[in-house]
């Protein structure tokens, strides 16, 4: 665990010494307010609830965590410092996990620092907390999603841009398997249970579920084991191609 | 002793190129292991391979009795490699990155403290620890890698050109450095420098090409020379260079004689295995020749290492 650890808190702490926390965290909090407000109509909606902070979390997420994570492993192959990290007596394995959740802990971070619109709308009115933690739960839950895959990304290239650009595209087949965008793609040619499997895929559903309180076994595994599949591909590609 | 390093037939290919091909060596505790060659030659990926950052294509390698493929955790443990370039994490400073290595290499709490001081203190890096390391000059980067290779003690130290970029004092005190932990440990340093091989290393093991060329002690390579027990001399009358050279050449000890175009010395070569020094003294005496300067060729490095590499450029 202690290389866990290690990598985790040197992780972390990168983030603090370089402007990214700060602006990141800013930009995050401005369009994640703004959206409530102007497009979510929080005043106009009337209720006690969260649902138009919420509602936009996938479609921010969809572009901020990928910034997140396209230099998780670009950076240390573009700078050459992989070789330090490959080198030291730490399995990748671990390397892998204490960068996610470094990266996972600081959009948690981000997330956690939204608590003035729960202060607001406690203000208010009287809303049920519990919902709301609930889909703050799910919120940080599906960012590690996000996260993950950008993660598994950028260890297969140096440049960050297209650790970018490949994180969005493919985070976005994902965000909406469940709708006909992509599903029409499949739904031709492949038998419904290939299409059903496709549109049970989507972070929309899964979130929507936890969004509304609903926290659902099914969802939570649904995140779990993407977060983990996607970790394991990362290491693997790692491993594969360390020096390259 | 059994060697600590134990490189087996290694060979690494990238698609059709042959980046090290059958390479077999062992080093030993207390060695220091100059690995020389030209740029290209393979230095870099071996050094890689043993550090467990490149897997082998095939062959084997062994760190203390641990193979770095199916062991690589514990090989990792007993090394301590400085890769070429020293890279970091040029957003922190010296202290943030060495307490990282620290944790990493899980140093035992008690002596932790202690021995990130001693690491400072050795490679003088008081002044600048604080400082983020991309700020920091190529010598001081070079120190913090430095630092980072050593700070758990390790016993076996790989070195990708430890003093590339310092300057002639820095690269005094880096070769103090290792020469200074050279009893216990087992020390690789891949260098195109000679006067390092000379300076420090106790063995000299050239490639290219991926090939093993020659594997010697630095003088044992000096004597491939053919300036081995060579004489040069310098007269004080430059008109009397061409009788001089001629006299000389014709004692039963000198194969030939050569006149040094920048410098006007005349070199005599010895015959085989004949030593010319008491000879051309005894000569100079006899004819009252003024010299400014008599003395004996040990065999020239860069000389051997074109003749080994076949004039690659070092």
């Amino acid at each position: 665990m202690s290389g866990i650890a290690a990598v985790f808190k040197r992780e972390l702490a990168s983030y603090f010494t370089t402007p990214v926390a700060y602006v990141f965290i800013a930009i995050f909090l401005i369009v994640a307010n703004a959206f409530t407000f102007y497009l979510g109509g929080f005043y106009e909606r009337n209720q006690a609830d969260l649902a138009s902070f919420f509602t936009f979390h996938p479609w921010l997420f969809l572009f901020l965590v990928p910034a997140l994570s396209m230099r998780l492993w670009a950076e240390e192959r573009k700078s050459g410092s992989i070789e330090l990290l490959m080198t030291l007596p730490i399995e990748p394995w671990k390397s892998v996990v204490g960068k996610f959740l470094a990266a996972w802990a600081f959009t948690a971070i981000a997330i956690g620092l939204t608590f003035p619109i729960w202060i607001t709308v406690n203000y208010l009115g009287s809303p049920d907390n519990g919902a709301i933690l609930a889909a703050y739960v799910g919120s940080i839950l599906m960012a590690g999603g996000f996260l993950a895959i950008g993660s598994f990304i950028s260890a297969m290239t140096k440049n960050q841009v297209i650790a970018f650009i490949v994180a969005v595209v493919v985070s976005l087949m994902l965000v909406l398997a469940g709708y006909p965008l992509v599903l029409d793609v499949f739904s031709a040619w492949a038998p419904d249970a290939l299409v059903e499997t496709i549109a049970s895929l989507s972070f929309l559903t899964h979130f929507e579920n936890i969004r509304k309180g609903v926290i659902d076994v099914r969802d939570l595994v649904y995140f779990a084991l993407l977060i983990g599949l996607a970790l394991y591909a990362n290491t693997i590609v790692l491993e594969l191609k360390k020096a390259d | 002793m059994t060697a600590t390093i134990d490189v087996q037939s290694l060979t690494k290919e990238y698609g059709r190129l042959k980046a090290v091909d059958e390479l077999s060596f062992q080093v030993r505790p207390g060695e220091v292991l100059g690995f020389l060659g030209p740029n290209g030659a393979g230095k870099t990926t071996t050094m890689r391979i043993i550090a467990g950052f490149l897997p082998p294509t095939s062959g084997s390698v062994r760190v203390c009795g641990f193979d770095v493929e199916t062991q690589p955790i514990e090989a990792k443990r007993k090394i301590g490699y400085l890769p070429e370039g020293a890279p970091s994490y040029p957003e922190m400073t010296p202290r943030e990155f060495l307490e990282f290595i620290a944790d990493a290499r899980g140093l035992p709490k008690g002596s932790r403290r202690a021995r990130l001081e001693e690491v400072y203190a050795l490679l003088h890096l008081e002044k600048v620890l604080d400082r983020a390391i991309e700020t920091l000059s190529k010598g001081y980067k070079r120190r913090v890698g430095l630092a980072q290779a050593i700070l758990h003690d390790p016993d076996v130290l790989l070195l990708d050109e430890p003093t590339d970029g310092l300057d002639p004092n820095q690269k005094h005190e880096v070769r103090q450095l290792i020469g200074g932990m050279a009893k216990s440990k087992t020390i690789v340093i891949s260098t195109h420098l000679l006067e390092e091989v000379d300076a420090i290393c106790t063995r000299a093991v050239v490639i290219s090409g991926g090939k093993l060329l020659a594997d010697d002690t630095p003088a044992g390579l000096a004597a491939r020379s053919r300036y081995h027990n060579a004489v040069s001399l310098k007269l004080a009358d430059a008109s009397l260079v061409d009788t001089v050279r001629a006299e000389i050449g014709a004692l039963p000890e000198v194969a030939e004689t050569e006149i040094d175009g920048d410098t006007g010395r005349i070199i005599a070569f010895p015959a085989n295995g004949k030593l010319p020094l008491v000879p051309i003294g005894r000569l100079a005496d006899q004819k009252g020749w003024k010299l400014d300067e008599l003395h004996l060729e040990t065999g020239r490095l860069d000389e051997v290492f074109r003749t080994i590499t076949g004039g690659a450029s070092a």
